[in-house]
């Protein structure tokens, strides 16, 4: 008879072996504070460029009447861009795509530079990360306090202090809703209303929009912006190349890790203490020693962390430290050193781009005129006879007035000796081949005009004409080539 | 089922315990909040089928709890719009055409106003920039059959031509050839006439004989034509039917009375008074 232990045993089967995960668990990361020179850039490169950002739209700049008075406006309403003392119209939204291929091939060329040093110290979600980090250290501690603290039941005190810390991550978030929707508003009025009730639905909107992202990006998702959302470091890795700067460890000085006390032989092992001061500052919670990695963004805190460790076991300092990887390998291979190369064909080849596109851009600008003109002819029908055979063609004429005064035109046709002008509207004066054009001021006049000319004069096919508007001052002037369309022969 | 999980040695990665044909898959876990986020989506989904219309029945589909159809929604933005143009709509009512032609503000409206309706109601057969085609009056010409005004305009818009409205414009061309009024002989003699109007071809002096006793009464001397019988000017070079020999020849043996529709019962006045600018403003009216 056997033992009740065995029958139990038999009676229950071994647990099946558990299976694998399916989902990743988030492993969090508690970077420790660090100070040095990166984290002093970052700090400063963080400080300059929330400043811009939260400042900018307070900015004051008096226009006169009838325009805002708010330095940098982007008035989708109004349709203008207010940019100091230029204002840009939605027909001139071209400067918006060369500012974006700017900002493209500038990003290009600092990445074949200095590798990721958008990621590490300028990208918005490396900012306000740094930033809503920076609050976490003040109200849970550094590192290891917070890992206490997680580890804890909950207490009082743990809530009172995740209660603060999240409530001024949503303050600061909020600050960031805020503030961009002040570039498209009247900052001052908005903010008043917004606290009134008064703002309208979309500034509510995008301010709740931009203070959820902030908040949830910044606070919560953190390194798995960059390591699983951000499209950028996979396209990034087409920039670099074996010649630019990044964070590297120099593993053919560092190792054969391992600890070290005070006094021991230097000899025949490698720099690295293994220390893991480098890992506990990483904020995206990789150990930079195992080389190349997606996950880094280049912020270079394990720099300033190695070079304090380097300084207090007194040795030199530079075990993690910017460097190429035609450079390391050099140096692993015990070769003769290579030199950093800023001037590569690809740093040429972005800064040249980077320049056509920036001189083309500053032609156009400097060519801008105040005065603009569109012609469209109407080709349904495309030519009309009349009744004594004399052939007409219609245009929808529209002139743009961007200057802020109501404006009086001459328009003219050239290439079409006997043309007669006729028009549709009260705002035209005018006959014969001439005609005066009233246009409102800042805003676009549209006219419709005839133009006719006798049968004996009229092309076979289409003639090229143009259409020229001036003003009686001359200094605005534009013209429009156009068609003029007869009935084949 | 997976059956072998094992670790792969040289990645270090569990497989996902499938194997076909001696091929393993490694297991690359997604991130968990990813995970999370697909449940959210299916979660939105359920939310959204129970608020929303969603599910087809065989007569219908179900409502939803919201009540929500986009049908009652373009009704609300149509009757907001009207709302916000019946300021516009009353003015352009209560002012006479002249008076719209000279308000710019109206004027534009209008112009907006009667561009969208003629696209809606007159295209199909005036054609979209009203440049007409055979047997459908060209609209931005200065040929006009029943008069270029803005109120003339107007008034074959409100009433049409030769339809049942008791206003509508009426005149009737005679079937010569059909009804025997002429022979053959003489509808070829009266058409080279009418060509010689226009200095296409040398008139007879039978031609001009038939034109004096048959045609001259509405289509006054020298082919000049009457817009008060709408009569169309015969002496310039725009036909309606077309200006070679044949066309002008059937169009006196068989005649043609076209005709358009009355609009007053279908569009409102203000409607029409738009419409008439729009029409105007197109290049031909006087």
């Amino acid at each position: 008879m056997a033992s009740p232990a065995r029958q139990a045993d038999r009676a229950t089967p071994r647990p099946p072996a558990p299976e694998p995960p399916l989902y990743a668990p988030r492993a969090r990361v508690y970077p420790r504070a660090i100070s040095g020179k990166w984290r002093q850039i970052k700090w400063a490169t963080l400080v300059v460029l929330l400043g811009l950002y939260y400042v900018v739209p307070w900015l004051r700049w008096d226009r006169g009447p009838g325009a805002p008075s708010q330095a940098i406006l982007i008035d989708l309403d109004h349709r203008r861009g207010w940019f100091f003392d230029v204002v840009i119209w939605p027909q001139e939204v071209y400067f918006v795509t060369g500012f974006l291929i700017l900002g493209a091939f500038g990003l290009f060329f600092a990445s074949s530079l200095f590798g990721r040093v958008w990621c590490g110290f300028t990208c918005p979600q490396t900012v306000w990360t740094d930033l809503f980090m920076w609050v976490e250290r003040m109200i849970e501690g550094d590192r290891n306090e917070r890992m206490r603290l997680d580890r804890q039941p909950m207490s009082a005190g743990k809530a009172i202090r995740k209660t603060l810390k999240h409530a001024a991550w949503l303050a600061i978030a909020a600050a960031t809703g805020g503030a961009w929707v002040f570039y498209y508003v009247d900052a001052p009025t908005t903010l008043v209303k917004i606290f009134r009730g008064e703002a309208s639905m979309e500034v509510y909107a995008f301010v709740g929009l931009f203070t959820a992202t902030t908040y949830v990006l910044a606070g919560w998702a953190r390194e798995q912006v960059c390591t699983y959302m951000c499209p950028w470091p996979r396209f990034q890795a087409a920039m670099l190349d074996e010649q630019s700067l990044i964070v590297t460890y120099q593993k053919w000085r560092g190792e054969p890790r391992g600890k070290h006390k005070a006094g021991d032989s230097w000899d025949g092992r490698g720099d690295c203490i293994d220390c893991n001061l480098c890992v506990a500052v990483c904020p995206t919670g990789i150990d930079i020693r195992d080389g190349q990695q997606i996950e880094c963004i280049g912020c270079g805190l394990c720099i300033d962390a190695c070079t304090q460790t380097m300084d207090k076991v007194g040795r030199p300092t530079g075990l993690i430290r910017w460097d190429t990887l035609a450079a390391q390998q050099a140096k692993e291979a015990r070769g003769a050193p290579v030199p950093w190369r800023p001037v590569r064909p690809r740093t040429l080849l972005y800064a040249g781009l980077l320049s056509v596109v920036a001189a083309v851009m500053l032609v156009v600008f400097a060519l801008r005129a105040d005065t603009e003109l569109t012609v469209q002819r109407d080709r349904n029908p495309n030519f009309v006879r009349l009744s004594n055979g004399d052939i007409r063609n219609s245009y929808a004429v529209k002139v743009l007035n961007k200057r802020r005064t109501p404006r009086q035109v001459h328009l003219e046709i050239g290439g079409l000796p006997s043309a007669q002008l006729g028009f549709v509207g009260a705002d035209v004066e005018g006959s014969g081949a001439t005609a005066t054009l009233s246009v409102q001021p800042d805003a676009v006049g549209t006219f419709r005009v005839f133009v006719t000319v006798p049968a004996a004069a009229a092309p076979s096919g289409a003639k090229p004409i143009t259409f020229t508007v001036r003003d009686e001052a001359g200094s605005g002037r534009a013209s429009h080539d156009a068609v003029f369309v007869g009935p084949g022969r | 089922m997976p059956t072998k999980i094992e670790k792969d040695t040289l990645s270090g990665q569990n497989t996902t315990g499938h194997e076909w044909d001696g091929v393993k898959e490694l297991n690359t876990p997604l991130p968990t909040w990813w995970v999370y986020t697909f449940y959210a989506t299916i979660a939105f989904a359920v939310v959204y089928c129970a608020l929303y219309p969603s599910w087809p029945w065989l007569t219908g589909h179900t409502q939803g709890l919201l009540g929500y159809s986009s049908r009652a929604e373009l009704r609300q933005e149509l009757s907001a719009q009207a709302k916000e143009r019946a300021g516009f709509v009353d003015r352009i009512r209560a002012a006479s055409l002249a008076d719209i032609r000279k308000d710019p503000e109206l004027f534009n409206f209008a112009m907006a106003g009667g561009r969208s309706a003629f696209q809606t109601n007159c295209m199909q057969c005036h054609g979209a920039g009203g440049g007409g085609s055979t047997g459908f009056p060209n609209l931005v010409d200065d040929d006009w059959i029943w008069g270029g005004s803005i109120d003339q305009i107007y008034a074959t818009i409100e009433h049409g031509i030769r339809n049942s409205d008791d206003k509508s414009r009426q005149s009737m061309m005679p079937r010569f050839g059909v009804d025997g009024l002429l022979t053959g002989a003489q509808v070829a003699a009266v058409t080279d006439y009418v060509l010689s109007l226009s200095g296409k071809a040398k008139a007879t002096p039978e031609g001009a004989k038939i034109f004096e006793e048959q045609c001259v009464a509405c289509h006054k001397a020298g082919g000049k034509g009457d817009q008060e019988l709408g009569a169309p000017n015969l002496a310039d070079g725009i036909w309606l039917y077309g200006g070679s020999r044949d066309a002008i020849y059937r169009s006196i043996f068989y005649a043609r009375n076209g005709s358009m529709p009355a609009w007053s019962g279908r569009l409102d006045e203000a409607t029409m008074k738009m419409l008439a600018v729009y029409v105007h403003s197109l290049g031909g009216a006087r």
